[in-house]
């Protein structure tokens, strides 16, 4: 059974401090240029838990949109290869949703699995993360329909919710969430009964998630399905970079007369570049073809090979595409075709 | 845990020994470790591929075109086409560049012992090949009869002009070169036609033997059937993809084609295990 406790809602600022003072930088839901997004904060003033979802999930944390893996000089004949062994900020993730929070053990399956990829995984060990359940939800959630609930604690480390007197329950889910509290001790009290469901929105299930994935292996030749679904994309990607699961990535040199970096960057299977060969050949040479992918990698590949569904119906790329397509609406129709 | 503190990005550098001028915009270079202990440790076999790479430009994916049976040397033979593979060509002998690797799985060749092998290359489809075709020539008396298909668009786009010379004079190996209609020159002795064609001319037999092909995806496609009519099975006919990638390693996404990553689970597939996967490569 997990272990609850009482966090006063004057506490919160108080935590906050205790967490920075014991070495962490925070990372909020925070106000930024019109949206909210996770980035550091002081203060409790500088975090926005309102927002039912932030714009950009919090993936930078554990997997940035660009960064180092190599840097190198350049000597007279030759180049040297700056070895220094990385290191990751002790990091707490405060105020994550719990669709968000579930979708770190799914980036992790990618780069966990055979070779290790020693940046996101040092960075995720630094990582705490200190969830929040959701008191609203609106139309283009649908984490009940892959797996989540909106009280679901599974990727947290302590997981909050707001109670209706302004308190927080707070759940200790693993031993990093514990350090946190005895970060803290004073500040938690004893948790007497507390009905969470009662205090969470209500998410209907849209679509039978097994269905879906049994239906996919044999949809990869309908091409008409596919064409028509993507009959409004236009390839910008934004769906996969605000998608808290999308893991795709590009590798490219930077460099000056002096040297240069070796970066990673966020990528999509979206892009037609993103298979094209130097021959010119494109194995995936139409937008149908590109949507299909960004499908069957999330809900039929993935799970296959890794165990997961690559997505917690957080609904962001719903949200933010300028062509106003729903990928809940495409699943939808997906599980209903004939 | 020593794999989990280990930067799996960080290449080697290697120093260009050699460079063969084999076609009009294709090289071949001669690689070596600037670390001699790494050199000394580096295994590959045949079929697998690494990360080349020009600091400041990034980095290309190719085979190793050399065998495993001749060591502390690796080769590769690449097309200029691109930002990375137009900055490798114009680097020289001494010069210093990047490589990871070696990634992906093999060519069964141990399972091949005591077969004939049908070597079906295209264009800059030989390389993948003839890193095969000299680990079977190096132990020449573990296989049976060795046949050798290779065209290109015109005799200047052949590549390892010499090697295909010596090929054809050791008696080893039976070597039909062709070239399609118009690239022949006023000397060629070859054969003209593209190659699904002369395949279906020098009909070799199909019973115990292994076709490899490696080419561009038009020819691979018309190569398939003239196999199946000469009674080659799926199991019997392999070929190596060149899907694009980034790491090699199975995390960027790039190879997946279903539910494999081409750079994991091959790039060696055969036919039959083709036939599994969607159509898209």
């Amino acid at each position: 059974m997990m272990e609850t406790r009482i966090l006063k809602k004057q506490a919160l600022g108080t935590l906050l401090e205790r967490i920075r003072g014991g070495g962490f930088r925070v990372l909020a839901p925070s106000k930024n240029d019109g949206h909210v997004v996770f980035k550091e904060v002081a203060t409790l003033a500088d975090v926005d838990c309102e927002a039912i979802q932030t714009t950009l999930s919090p993936k930078a944390a554990v997997f940035p949109r660009c960064e180092e893996l190599v840097n190198y000089t350049f000597t007279a004949k030759n180049v040297r290869i700056e070895d220094h062994e990385f290191q990751a900020t002790p990091t707490v993730l405060f105020g994550v949703r719990p669709c968000d929070a579930r979708s770190l053990a799914i980036l992790n399956s990618v780069f966990a699995w055979d070779v290790k990829d020693v940046f996101f995984q040092k960075r995720l060990e630094a990582t705490t993360v200190i969830g929040m359940s959701c008191t609203k939800a609106d139309d283009y959630c649908f984490c009940t329909s892959v797996g989540g609930s909106p009280g679901d604690t599974s990727g947290s480390d302590l997981s909050l919710t707001l109670l209706g007197c302004g308190d927080y329950l707070a759940e200790i889910v693993t031993e990093k969430g514990r350090r946190i509290v005895s970060l803290a001790e004073d500040l938690f009290g004893p948790a007497g009964k507390v009905n969470k469901e009662e205090l969470l929105p209500k998410i209907p299930a849209k679509f039978d998630v097994k269905e879906l994935t049994g239906k996919l292996p044999d949809m990869f030749t309908r091409n008409e399905i596919w064409a028509e679904q993507a009959m409004r994309c236009i390839g910008c990607s934004t769906c996969a970079f605000v998608c808290p699961c999308c893991a795709c990535f590009d590798i490219q040199d930077e460099a000056s007369r002096q040297g240069g970096t070796r970066l990673r960057c966020w990528d999509s299977c979206g892009h037609g570049q993103f298979t094209l060969h130097a021959s010119g050949h494109n194995p995936r040479h139409s937008q149908g073809d590109r949507w299909r992918q960004r499908i069957m990698h999330k809900f039929s590949y993935f799970p296959d090979r890794l165990g997961y569904i690559a997505c917690v119906g957080c609904g962001r790329c719903s949200r933010s595409c300028p062509a106003d397509m729903n990928l809940l609406e495409h699943l939808e129709s997906l599980v209903e075709a004939k | 845990m020593e794999a989990a503190q280990s930067n799996a990005y960080r290449p080697q550098l290697m120093r260009i020994d050699k460079v063969v001028e084999e076609a009009p915009a294709v090289r071949t270079f001669r690689l070596t470790f600037v670390d001699e202990s790494v050199g000394r440790d580096f295994t590959f076999q045949a079929g697998q591929f690494g990360e080349y790479s020009v600091f400041g430009e990034g980095e290309s994916t190719f085979c190793i075109a050399s065998p495993p049976t001749r060591q502390g040397y690796i080769e590769c033979t690449f097309r200029q086409a691109g930002r990375v593979t137009s900055a490798l060509a114009s680097k020289d002998e001494g010069d210093i560049i990047g490589f990871r690797g070696p990634y992906g799985n093999h060519f069964p060749l141990a399972q091949w012992e005591g077969k004939s092998l049908l070597f079906i290359a295209g264009g800059i489809g030989l390389p993948p090949l003839r890193c095969v075709i000299w680990n079977v020539l190096d132990l020449r008396d573990r296989y049976k009869d060795v046949t050798i298909l290779y065209g290109a668009r015109t005799v200047a786009d052949l590549v390892y002009k010499e090697e295909l010379e010596g090929w054809r004079k050791s008696g080893n190996v039976k070597l039909v070169t062709t070239v399609d209609p118009g690239g022949q020159t006023p000397d060629w002795k070859g054969e003209v036609g593209f190659v699904p064609a002369v395949l279906e001319k020098i009909a070799p037999a199909s019973e115990n033997t292994i076709a490899l092909v490696c080419g561009p995806p038009i020819m691979i496609n018309r190569t398939l059937p003239v196999l199946t009519q000469l009674g080659f099975t799926a199991e019997q006919v392999y070929t190596t993809l060149e899907n694009r990638m980034k790491c090699g390693f199975g995390k960027c996404g790039r190879c997946n084609v279903g539910k494999i990553y081409v750079c994991k689970d091959g790039p060696v597939f055969s036919y039959a295990q083709l036939q599994q996967l969607p159509p898209e490569y």
